[in-house]
């Protein structure tokens, strides 16, 4: 069961919003509403749903829309139309009261310019979410040190918000939303104000809280290799509309339209495509059932100057090479496993690509993909460069 | 061609005005003018009763805290107080120190509850803001005569003239800084399910703060701005000798009353603005 279910969500800013919703429908653009009414659309009936303990990615340039979304998730900004289930409450509906209770105990914001109060001390800021429920000052204090120790921070919490460094402001602004404990993280831009290298470290830390948290992330970004890092799912936005749900290689390989495949082109793809994505089906011979003569007639058929062994059960043996294997015909050797070679590049099925370069430039043959034993595909040098260049050539079946 | 009507009774309209005020609330004008006014004239006693140094050391020693233990204010407290003493004024400085602080305080008391009523509500703005203009704006002697009407004359018309032409800065202020709080901030405190009062009170004024104080520094320098102007109304203190000044035309004693003006104006001055930056640090 989602733990969100957004269901037609939709956002217009202005006074005639009854006729900008109207034109909507009409298939109206963005700019053609602004003129008829003068209204914005900040968010056109965005519709998906989110699971427990998903990385929810919502990326799309600034003016797509994806803030003001994020804030009707949590209804910082009143919607217009649609509902927002959280719960199998309408939160785009329920009292106020609820509303804050949600809030409350539900989900908690992590902010861009990370949003830490200047009069607070480093705990007093942490301790906020618990301060407004209520919760005695001894169980709040206790928590909010729990989650400040999760995000490295246990030594400061003294300090006042300006004595630390961005990045630290913001693991103060997670370890605020984390004392709540809730079940739902919102994150706006939350890196997005902070440096390329410190970005990256939260990033990885965010990825390995959330391994043991397994919270409900949606995360907002305009940047899409974060998105493509941390998302397990990723919307992208345009103009206030969602153009497409998908996982990371989804969006990369398959994109829905022009936009998003603007949008995918400067990717570094290597951080993305793993092994899985670009790897063929091996030319094999079996050991058991196959000797030197079908190895060479099949070496040269397909022009190869190795090949992959393997047992009937397609557990990988070995390789060899064309001349050994000549070799072995003229001095009359049948069985191919004394000539077999085992010292096999291997990487499994989620390597990404960028850690397959190391491997492939050192080895002359075709690097093995492995899983469990089993031989499952091969990576070839002239695709792995293929796909890095963005050249069709990448499967998803095998996904 | 503009003589197509006759004047309109605008003053006459306000004269009736005030004449039914007098009288139709005389039931509460009445005691504030004995109550209040036996109030006023006991602080302004009890203050003149603490023997002048002890009052001077006080002055001394907060100087001291409050401008972070520096020598400046300090010494200035002390020369300009021992001269206010040595010129033979220092009741009429007490007398006008307790206009000034019950002016500001009830200032402050009306005026930050106002500046957070139009923060919170547009209309409420639009209402206010020329009302605030026209209390700003309209001569302060002006106030001085439905004051009287209503108190009579004394210490009492003179607060409530001060108050009305004070406390515009603490409202625009307070109104001011709690709309500069970062919408970040303020969405902050929603996401986290805070109520509006929780909002006010933990984020909002406390962001706002420094504004605020620099909106009630204002408003006590020009309720002591107004100790000249109310003293045309029987209020005690140093404006009375400013007038009386003024009508023997002495120069002399002019000066000297309006120099202890100055004085106490310039501590009331320092002590609200170091009260201000030191809790903004």
């Amino acid at each position: 069961m989602p733990v969100i279910k957004v269901d037609g969500l939709s956002k217009v800013f202005g006074k005639n919003t009854k006729e900008a919703l109207k034109l909507l429908d009409q298939g109206k653009s963005k700019e053609e509403i602004l003129k008829e009414t003068g209204c914005t659309v900040g968010v056109n009936r965005a519709s998906f749903e989110v699971e427990a303990g998903e990385v929810f990615v919502i990326m799309g340039l600034s003016g797509s829309g994806k803030s003001t979304l994020v804030r009707l998730l949590n209804r910082l900004i009143e919607p217009t139309e649609g509902s927002v289930i959280v719960d199998k409450e309408d939160l785009a509906t329920v009292d106020k009261e609820t509303l804050r209770r949600v809030r409350r105990e539900k989900m908690s914001m992590v902010f861009q310019k990370f949003a830490l109060f200047p009069h607070r001390t480093i705990l007093e800021n942490t301790e906020f979410g618990l301060e407004i429920q209520g919760v005695d000052k001894e169980t709040r204090s206790k928590k909010s040190k729990e989650s400040l120790e999760l995000v490295g921070l246990g030594n400061y919490i003294h300090q006042y918000p300006e004595q630390l460094s961005g990045g630290m402001q913001q693991r103060v602004g997670l370890a605020r939303a984390l004392a709540n404990d809730p079940d739902v993280l919102l994150m706006d831009e939350a890196f997005s104000a902070l440096d390329p290298l410190i970005r990256k470290d939260m990033q990885d830390e965010l990825l390995d809280l959330q391994e043991s948290m397994q919270k409900t992330i949606i995360f907002i970004t305009h940047d899409l290799d974060e998105a493509l890092r941390i998302g397990d799912r990723i919307a992208l936005m345009k103009d206030g509309s969602i153009v497409q749900i998908g996982s990371p290689e989804e969006i990369l390989v398959n994109p829905a339209n022009d936009y998003v495949e603007k949008f995918v082109e400067d990717v570094d793809r290597s951080k993305v495509l793993t092994a899985e994505n670009i790897m063929k089906r091996p030319e094999t011979i079996n050991i058991e059932k196959h000797g030197p003569r079908v190895a060479l007639e099949r070496m040269k058929d397909e022009g190869l100057s190795s090949i992959y062994v393997t047992d009937r059960k397609r557990n990988l043996k070995g390789y060899v090479l064309a001349d050994d294997v000549s070799e072995a015909r003229k001095n009359n050797i049948s069985d191919l496993s004394e000539i077999l070679k085992t010292d096999v590049p291997t990487v499994t099925k989620d390597t990404p690509m960028h850690d397959i370069f190391e491997i492939i430039h050192d080895s002359h043959v075709p690097i093995a993909v492995v899983e469990d034993g089993k031989l499952l595909g091969i990576l070839v040098r002239g695709a792995v460069i293929g796909a890095l260049a963005g050249e069709g050539e990448v499967n998803l079946e095998n996904a | 061609m503009l003589d197509f009507m006759p004047k309109i009774p605008v003053a006459e309209a306000i004269e009736n005005a005030t004449d039914w005020i007098t009288d139709a609330f005389s039931f509460i004008f009445q005691p504030i003018k004995d109550d209040f006014g036996d109030f006023m004239d006991w602080t302004a006693d009890m203050l003149a009763a603490i023997p002048p140094i002890i009052v001077i050391l006080i002055v001394i020693v907060l100087a001291f805290f409050i401008s972070g233990k520096r020598f400046g204010l300090p010494v200035f407290s002390l020369v300009g107080l021992w001269f206010i003493y040595n010129q033979g004024l220092w009741e009429e400085l007490m007398s006008t120190f307790a206009l000034v602080l019950i002016a500001s305080i009830l200032a402050v008391i009306i005026g930050v509850p106002v500046g957070i009523l139009m923060s919170k509500s547009k209309i409420a703005e639009s209402i206010i803001t020329p009302i605030l203009d026209f209390m700003q704006t309209m001569p302060a002697f002006v106030y001085l005569i439905p004051a009287v009407a209503f108190f009579g004359i004394g210490m009492v018309p003179g607060i409530f003239a001060s108050i009305i032409f004070a406390m515009p800065p603490t409202v625009r202020f307070t109104n001011l800084g709690i709309r500069q709080v970062s919408t970040e901030l303020v969405e902050a405190s929603e996401a986290f399910g805070s109520t509006g009062s929780q909002k006010l009170f933990k984020v909002e004024l406390p962001m706002a703060k420094g504004t605020i104080m620099a909106g009630i520094n204002q408003t006590v320098m020009l309720s002591l701005s107004m100790v000249v102007i109310a003293s045309m109304i029987g209020s005690p203190g140093l404006g009375r000798d400013v007038l009386s000044a003024l009508q023997r035309a002495n120069a002399g004693t002019g000066f000297v009353a309006g120099l202890g003006i100055v004085i106490l104006a310039i501590i009331i001055d320092r002590f609200t603005q170091n009260i201000n930056t030191k809790k903004a640090d």
